[in-house]
């Protein structure tokens, strides 16, 4: 049985301003600057590019009296057929799936860790961990480059130690993008796998050894099991977002490194064509429209607090 | 001072009382928590809800606080109907099983709380503040915050805030739920001397009976949902309304049994764990074959080695067991049916406990008028 | 037991390894920015010359003022509009059409960029100008950064929000304030520190932010990302180094000052407690 308070129930007695205000306020702002804008983006991804001022043609015109909608289904035709659109979502994928489970080897590691230090070393530790986040990203990956370089710190390293005779080829190859993306998203790993594993009774695995169970048996089916939710949400974090980067791709991944952020970015700057990108963008939010769902779903959850 | 009418009816006075709760109900998504609940607690007076979790206590005092909205029914308070108000328009305060201290506030902070949202002038508060701090005796450490503070002193201040408004009816939310059991015994007796002081009409919830018998001008036992009866403490130690009552204050020898002769001066029950029926001396309402259950409570309970006189409410055993509490101890005796008997033994003299021993033959007994015959 | 020993010497070799991969490209970074080579590379001597050079330029140093201009008022307007949400998530249990608003608060946290920049600068075009908002420049971006900060601050605060003990707002409704009040007298005072934490995580998100601004920004309106942006495409250039040498210094003496000033507190009520349990109670 929960129990509900005024603070909870009985809303109607508030002064009826302030709850429609604090519920509203967020939720006009979020519908019309981050929803609706999706229903624009839609409504342009029919348009055709024009040279005009906004650069698309309108889709719904009222001529004779009687609307007429041109819906044009060339960009999203062209983003089907052609195959480098196509490669291009798909290698997408490939490096944000790939990248999250590196984030998630390193990362996991690392909250397990701390999350079993005493409570004061486990602050700093997770401020260590979160402070890079606080300075420039693109400084970092700036950075990146200086390392991964042909004359870069990693091959002059190598080559001192006599382990390579020629520079590997780092920079500028998907490699260095992998690199890049787990560098910037390791906070974001870390954090709520750290939060879950906090939580995490120690008793249940002292019980667990008690009853005979070897330490590598215990973390298999005790605390893996247990932080499922930890490791969804930083999958998600980690994922998602990967799937449309631009600037690590554009910084450290060469020619050969297609990113469908980097596509959007292409057709929507260099070639001005608005109506190209937005269809770019619909389709991008339809294949992660799943993952958002289901990290959507765990995230509500969490807001919301555990309700008895 | 005059008997109370018997507690199975629970009669309500013709006039409301002080408090009046009429007809309360509270559901929660189809659960009844607080079912169809009418009570009258008299001005001045302390009133006990006694019961265990899900009985449905603690809803009912969040009702009266106005943290819940009944479902149904109305609670007047000095005549005026309270149910709809919001908790911070009705002239009742609550101390919190938390103490709910604010943290960020001292002593005296907290305390003014109250007086300040009533808009009091400031050297008025300020007198109020010293006031209720002499009350409970924490002159020196109003500048304090509640980290600072015991969890004695804490419950010391928690009571303060929650007098400082002369409220019309005081809440107390197992009171001493938080304190380790010494501290408890020396709060209840100081709690209620302060109430008493001030005659402030009181209601508590809790589930330790004894607390409830200490503090209680009267008891208001429940489960779920429902007041399984009402009185003053020793009315319902000694005349428990039915089996539930019974079992949950202190302990209880229970028989079930059937009622042989039922006269207006004596009663018999027949049961299977005594050779002889039961003679209980005074009459009660019901009839014969009606099954019915034979209450005793343990310290009616003689033990000796010698057959007592007389033919009835008496029983030879063995002693199985021995719990011993150091002022008294406490007799397992096995029947031969197979029943337990629990019998008290004060030990009046040193070395009292050495008479009777574990796998010693003894006889039980009681007198005719020591029990109570339960219809339910 | 060698069991425990040898398992945290793992523990302990994975965490130095994880803060070496964090931190090297870093400390990197602050090295370099005193080399007195252009090249990121070859060490060549002390030199602080690029510290000058960062000082001397106009343009970045106007970018760099208009981002924490932007950040600034991002931070503020999101601390507000985000716990708000986190309110309305944490403490209104139903009202209508709760799980969209949800959905609204969360999906943000894990929209790609590109898509939330581009979604925005169409919307301010369609919108032409309505409520005399620009489709581009400084209103613009602050517009854009509000909307992808909210989120984060609404899991900050909604968190600490759980944590709150509500007998502590139902106390002081039942001595007479009412919700409205109760609000600013009990729970933001105690909730102030998350709102700090929010405000101080939508200010680095907004300052650190190129892909957004980049659609928003008008030609006047350039920010530091964009400009870093813009300058590290062109070739390598030490100034950068110095900035975010600069940065690292100033982000983390705010972190360890505010870590130092916690630690603080912590132990005062810590020895606070011990002295109260001595007393009788």
């Amino acid at each position: 049985m929960s129990a509900t308070s005024p603070l909870t129930s009985g809303w109607r007695r508030w002064l009826p301003g302030a709850r429609a205000g604090v519920i509203g306020v967020p939720y006009l702002w979020l519908l019309l600057f981050f929803a609706i804008p999706f229903l624009i983006v839609l409504k342009i991804s029919f348009a055709k590019m024009a040279v005009a001022m906004p650069p698309y043609t309108s889709i719904v015109e009222y001529v004779d009296n009687a609307f007429t909608v041109n819906l044009n289904l060339g960009n999203y035709t062209a983003l089907f057929t052609d195959s480098q659109y196509v490669v291009a979502y798909l290698s997408s994928i490939k490096i944000a799936v790939i990248s999250t489970l590196l984030t998630l080897l390193i990362g996991y590691p690392m909250a397990y860790v701390i999350s079993r230090l005493s409570p004061s070393a486990r602050n700093i530790a997770m401020m260590l961990v979160v402070l890079p986040s606080w300075t420039s990203f693109l400084i970092r990956v700036y950075a990146w480059i200086g390392i991964l370089d042909s004359n870069g710190l990693i091959n002059r390293t190598l080559m001192s130690m006599g382990l390579i005779d020629e520079p590997l080829r780092i920079l500028y190859t998907p490699v260095a993008a992998y690199i890049g993306i787990v560098y910037c998203y390791l906070p974001f790993m870390v954090l709520p796998l750290y939060a879950n594993l906090v939580k995490l009774d120690n008793r249940l695995l002292e019980a667990a050894y008690d009853l005979g169970a070897k330490p590598w048996q215990a973390f298999l089916r005790i605390t893996l099991p247990l932080s499922r939710s930890g490791i969804i949400a930083g999958c998600m974090l980690v994922m998602i977002p990967a799937v449309g980067e631009f600037v690590i791709p554009e910084m450290l991944g060469g020619p050969d490194t297609l990113m469908i952020g980097r596509v959007l970015w292409g057709e929507f700057f260099n070639n001005r064509d608005w109506p190209l990108a937005s269809a770019v963008a619909i389709v991008m939010l339809i294949l992660l429209l799943i993952p958002i769902i289901i990290f959507n779903r765990s995230q509500q959850r969490e807001l919301e607090g555990k309700l008895a | 001072m005059p008997v109370d009418a018997k507690p199975e009816a629970i009669a309500l006075n013709s006039e409301p009382g002080y408090l009046s709760i009429r007809d309360l109900r509270k559901e929660f998504d189809g659960f009844v928590a607080v079912d169809d609940v009418n009570l009258d607690v008299r001005k001045g007076e302390i009133f006990a809800l006694l019961g265990g979790s899900g009985s449905g206590k603690s809803t009912l005092l969040r009702c009266l606080a106005g943290f819940e909205t009944p479902t149904k029914g109305t609670i007047l308070l000095d005549g005026q109907p309270i149910t709809a108000l919001p908790p911070y328009e009705r002239p009742i305060n609550m101390m919190f099983q938390s103490y709910a201290l604010f943290p960020h506030m001292t002593v005296e902070q907290n305390i003014a709380f109250g007086l300040k949202q009533d808009g009091m002038a400031k050297d008025a508060i300020a007198r109020r503040v010293g006031e209720m701090l002499e009350l409970v005796q924490l002159q020196k450490l109003g500048k304090r915050k509640p980290h600072q503070l015991s969890g004695g002193q804490q419950q010391r201040v928690a009571l303060a805030r929650s007098l400082a408004k002369s409220p019309k009816l005081l809440l107390l939310d197992e009171p001493m739920g938080a304190l380790d059991k010494k501290l408890r015994s020396k709060m209840q007796l100081e709690l209620v001397n302060i109430i008493e002081q001030l005659g402030v009409t009181c209601v508590m919830v809790t589930h330790d009976q004894e607390e409830a018998m200490t503090m209680a001008t009267r008891i208001a036992v429940m489960d779920q949902g429902w007041i399984q009866q009402i009185g003053k403490p020793d009315d319902i130690y000694e005349q428990p309304a039915n089996r539930f009552v019974a079992g949950f204050i202190g302990s209880v020898n229970s028989f079930e049994g059937v009622i042989d002769e039922d006269l207006p001066e004596y009663v018999t029950v027949r049961t299977a764990d005594f050779p002889a029926p039961i003679y209980v001396g005074h009459g009660i309402t019901g009839y014969e074959g009606q099954p019915v259950a034979f209450a005793l409570r343990p310290e009616k309970v003689h033990i000796a080695k010698e057959e007592p006189e007389g033919d009835t409410n008496k029983a030879f055993g063995v002693v199985e067991d021995i719990a011993y509490f150091g002022s008294h101890s406490v007799y397992h005796v096995r029947l031969p049916s197979g029943a337990k008997i629990l019998s008290n033994f004060a030990n009046m003299k040193r070395w009292d406990s050495d008479g009777i021993t574990w796998n010693d033959e003894v006889w039980v007994s009681w007198d005719d008028n020591d029990g109570v015959v339960l219809t339910s | 037991m060698s069991m425990t020993r040898r398992s945290s010497w793992l523990g302990w070799s994975i965490l130095l390894l994880g803060f070496a991969f964090l931190y090297l490209p870093i400390l990197l970074l602050m090295v370099y920015s005193f080399n007195s080579s252009r090249l990121a590379t070859v060490w060549a001597g002390f030199s602080t010359q690029w510290y000058g050079e960062l000082f001397r330029d106009r343009q970045l140093l106007q970018a760099a003022w208009i981002s924490i201009k932007i950040a600034f008022w991002t931070a503020s307007a999101s601390m507000v509009i985000g716990t708000m949400a986190a309110m309305a998530m944490t403490r209104f249990k139903r009202f209508p059409s709760k799980t969209v608003f949800g959905a609204l608060v969360t999906a943000p946290l894990v929209m790609p960029e590109v898509i939330i920049g581009l979604s925005i600068l169409l919307m301010l075009v369609s919108m032409g100008g309505l409520f005399g908002l620009p489709s581009k420049g400084v209103v613009a971006i602050w517009i854009a950064h509000v909307t992808f900060t909210i989120s984060f601050v609404t899991v900050v605060v909604s968190s600490r929000l759980q944590e709150l003990d509500r007998s502590l707002e139902e106390a002081a409704m039942d001595l007479g304030a009412n919700r409205l009040k109760v609000f600013f007298l009990i729970t933001l005072p105690i909730i102030a520190p998350a709102l700090l934490s929010g405000w101080l995580l939508a200010f680095t998100l907004s300052l650190d932010d190129v892909v957004i601004a980049s659609f928003v920004a008008g030609p006047s309106s350039t920010t530091l990302p964009m400009k870093i942006f813009a300058s590290v495409r062109m070739g390598v250039s030490p100034k950068i180094n110095a900035l975010a040498t600069l940065m690292v210094l100033a982000v983390s003496t705010v972190a360890v000052l505010g870590w130092w000033i916690s630690a603080r507190a912590d132990k005062r009520r810590q020895r606070d407690m011990q002295l109260a349990l001595q007393e009788n109670g």
